[in-house]
């Protein structure tokens, strides 16, 4: 971030490079962070539909974790979960 | 080049600029229709309707959502003007500095009207100075030919790829938009050419470049891209003063960042917008005549502030007299202090003076103007003062 300067952004805040917002590791905000009791998960996968940044990761149908570059700590999963097996932890 | 010349007509100022459009043949126009405005969107709709035109001219409900749509459809990538009035502009105003930070080249005409309250159609400034910190360019005319002339030469400063920002021509309220005077017109042709195709610049309908428009900006960013808008202003300057000289060659009508008028040898200057530096300049030759050395000056380009042009102008005068036709309620007028800091660096500062004047359509005479001048040149006068007000 500290490398772009002034005149090397594009005019108006636009967004010249579609797809970009990948490259922004929301991450960085979390002051929460989500974890999974295995024991409890029963792999409905709302968690996953309802993750607002995409950062559930789910292998073979089944619940794995969470991708901590782009998780905000925002608590949807844990709000989501049926079966409350989603904490957020102070960490 | 030998230009033909075309046979001069007689037009209203609304009328005028509806024509210079039809004469661009802008791609699209969305406007509210008000009061004393009314008369671009009427003539333009009728050049629509009767095939003039390619434009299309969306109808919408409001003046916020012609601005909304206007800043969208210039995004888009089409030429889009559209034109408003007080309380028109006062309701676009949420998207008037939007419209600047997305950097959208498109063109408005705003017919000069005080801002209600109390309630008022008559001629002052309030509604475009309202307006001046939002980032648009603004322009002021002195006369319908002015106008017609400023709507011909607007574009071309704000589509320039330096420049990329909104701008604003300025005629005043029923002095100039409805009052008929003669003008000449540029051919068509010749119109075209010097307007120039509209070269958008990443628009969003190009499909193999996809861009997003209007986004979020966290305060690093924010600050960036309000400063790009500064050093745009800046150009701006630079394009104005090159787009008027390329103007006086086609048309050999000379215009300014600052237009002048007898104030090379003048002791004393009026700085003074819009329709009343004509009444103005009457005032000088009376004055003149009776032997006192009296210039007028008008700022062209209002935004970006033509600070430089208007201190070699001061340079060495006894005293200046800045008119503004609105107060910024609590302070002065608002081109006052401006001019004075123009003049803040000038080895002998003149006397500086600012007077209030034509608020709400307040009668400006040339003898209104002629004792507010004389006040300055025997130093009677105040430092801020209120004239032609009738019930004072």
């Amino acid at each position: 971030m500290a490398k772009i300067k002034i005149k090397d952004m594009p005019i108006g805040a636009r967004v010249c490079n579609p797809g970009s917002s990948e490259a922004i590791l929301t991450g960085d905000w979390r002051s929460y962070t989500p974890v999974v009791d295995k024991e409890k998960c029963i792999n409905c996968l709302n968690c996953w539909v309802f993750c607002p940044d995409n950062s559930v990761i789910v292998k073979e149908g089944k619940l794995e974790g969470f991708k901590m570059s782009h998780c905000k700590g925002c608590g949807i999963c844990a709000q989501i979960c049926p079966k409350k097996a989603i904490r957020m932890t102070e960490a | 080049m030998a230009k033909k010349k075309l046979e001069d007509i007689a037009i209203n100022g609304d009328g005028a600029v509806a024509y210079a459009w039809k004469q661009i043949d802008l791609d699209v126009c969305a406007a509210y229709p008000i009061t004393p405005q009314t008369i671009i969107v009427e003539d333009f709709s009728k050049f629509v309707a009767n095939g003039e035109v390619k434009t299309e001219y969306v109808c919408v409900e409001s003046e916020h959502s012609a601005l909304t749509l206007c800043a969208a459809s210039c995004s888009a990538g089409a030429r889009t003007f559209t034109a408003t009035a007080s309380q028109g502009l006062a309701y676009m105003w949420e998207m008037l500095p939007i419209t600047s930070a997305m950097r959208v080249p498109l063109v408005m005409a705003v017919a000069n009207r005080a801002v209600s309250g109390p309630i008022n159609i008559n001629n002052d400034h309030g509604d475009s100075m309202a307006a001046r910190d939002t980032g648009w360019i603004q322009m002021f005319a002195d006369n319908v030919q002015s106008a017609y002339d400023n709507a011909v030469i607007a574009p071309r400063i704000a589509e320039h790829p330096d420049v990329q920002l909104p701008i604003i021509t300025n005629l005043d309220g029923f002095i100039l938009t409805h009052a008929v005077e003669r003008m000449t017109l540029i051919d068509t042709e010749d119109v075209k050419k010097f307007v120039g195709e509209f070269e958008p610049v990443c628009p969003l309908l190009d499909y193999k470049h996809p861009t997003s428009h209007g986004m979020f900006d966290g305060p690093d960013f924010y600050y960036a891209h309000k400063y790009q808008q500064v050093e745009a202003m800046d150009k701006a300057l630079g394009v104005a003063e090159q787009v008027f000289k390329e103007f006086k060659k086609l048309t050999g009508r000379e215009y300014h960042l600052v237009d002048e008028y007898r104030c090379d040898d003048a002791d004393y200057v009026a700085i003074i917008l819009g329709s009343s530096y004509g009444t103005m300049q009457e005032t000088v030759d009376q004055m003149r005549e009776a032997g006192i050395k009296v210039g007028a000056a008008m700022p062209h380009i209002y935004r970006p502030w033509p600070e430089k042009e208007l201190a070699r102008i001061m340079k060495g005068k006894k005293a200046v007299a800045i008119f503004d036709k609105h107060v910024s309620l609590g302070a002065y007028g608002p081109m006052y202090p401006e001019v004075v800091v123009a003049a803040a660096d000038l080895e002998k500062m003149p006397k500086m003076y600012n007077f209030i004047y034509g608020i709400g359509g307040a009668d400006t005479s040339v003898s209104i103007l002629r004792d507010a001048m004389e006040s300055v040149v025997d130093g009677t006068a105040d430092k801020i003062n209120y004239v032609g007000m009738k019930l004072l």
